[in-house]
């Protein structure tokens, strides 16, 4: 059982972190030129930080208790795939979906 | 592109984000069950997710919570997962940045992957956009996100009971998410950056509190700037002697 006092503290703490988070460029920066190796980075931080996100939830799944799991696996390169192949999210993730689930049936 | 109004942009940042709906219902459904299951009161559940409104940071406090992590911990894990949020809030600066200060205050707390994935993508594309008009879009691409995420929470804690493990909910997150960063390796530069990133976070996975992800994520940052970086020079000196 989750502590009244703790989850409180947890909840209020990080939604005012989160929110720091957000606003400290917005707040600080404004419309100030930023310097253009500031900007060089900022432009990849998508692509390095969300593949960092993913990665180890499709290679150690929670699912599984952490172990490599193949339905799972080729429902990630089947997703992979069908995105870098059509650029389609919407398909790419459909196709993810049918993979992840047939691939489940078939192992049982 | 003038005739462009900024409603259009808004129903434009919609029709982007909705796909995004697949995702945010059943996910914000599962925080709703699994948080009940922890024992959290429904408005205790809602405040989680109306005050922090980041799923995936949602999810590892609870989890930490729930194995008795300590309390700063939980607090640490959590902003850490939440960190990026840094990161798209400078990306998305030089295109906001001169919004007065409310929009700005207000564009902060509605700052999430999949807003900042849509906006990013368009502000890039289309560096004529005016501030309104990239509020505009912007607005748009919260719309079908976030007010969808609140009230499916909403659902998943009245509902209150297991949603059978055969759904696989567990794998809705990393599909949605890889489905939305293939767009984006438009260049050498991207490429390189995702694949650094994704050795980076399994190969630093052993350490504690998410400190791998931080890690993966500055280092990939840091490789594609740098690809960028020679690559640019490399045409600039084709470019001499051609």
């Amino acid at each position: 059982m989750i502590d009244k006092t703790e989850l409180w503290i947890v909840i209020i703490g990080l939604g005012l972190g989160s929110y720091a988070m957000r606003f400290v460029f917005y707040g600080v920066i404004g419309d100030r030129p930023m310097p253009d190796w500031v900007l060089r980075h900022l432009r990849y931080t998508a692509v390095a930080v969300l593949p960092a996100l993913v990665a180890p939830l499709v290679v150690w799944p929670q699912a599984t208790d952490g172990n490599l799991d193949a339905p799972r696996l080729i429902a990630a390169f089947v997703t992979i795939a069908t995105g870098i192949l059509t650029r389609n999210v919407i398909l790419a993730i459909c196709l993810g979906a049918i993979s992840l689930y047939t691939g489940l049936y078939l192992s049982g | 592109m003038s005739t462009e109004t900024t409603k259009s942009l808004f129903w434009q940042g919609v029709r982007d984000a909705a796909p995004f709906l697949l995702v945010v219902a059943p996910f914000g459904l599962l925080f709703g069950v699994v948080a009940t299951e922890a024992g959290l009161s429904v408005f205790e559940t809602m405040s989680f997710s109306i005050v922090v409104l980041a799923g995936a940071a949602q999810f590892a406090a609870l989890q930490l919570m729930v194995d008795n992590a300590p309390t700063i911990i939980a607090l640490i894990s959590a902003l850490a997962v939440n960190l990026r949020m840094a990161m798209y809030s400078a990306s998305l600066t030089p295109y906001l940045g001169g919004a007065s200060l409310w929009q700005r205050a207000v564009a902060a707390y509605f700052t999430v992957d999949q807003s900042y994935a849509c906006s990013i993508l368009k502000f890039e594309l289309n560096p004529d956009w005016t501030v309104q008009k990239r509020l505009s879009y912007f607005a748009g691409t919260v719309a079908p996100v976030c007010p969808f995420w609140y009230v499916f929470t909403l659902v998943g804690a009245l509902i209150g009971e297991t949603i059978p493990p055969e759904f696989a909910l567990d794998f809705a997150v990393p599909i949605t998410f890889l489905a939305l960063i293939t767009p984006m390796l438009r260049t050498k530069a991207h490429v390189l950056a995702a694949l650094v990133s994704i050795v980076a976070s399994l190969g630093f996975a052993f350490l504690p509190y998410n400190l791998g992800l931080l890690v993966a994520g500055v280092l990939a940052m840091a490789t594609g700037a740098e690809v960028e970086r020679r690559t640019a020079a490399q045409v600039a000196t084709e470019g001499e002697h051609g």
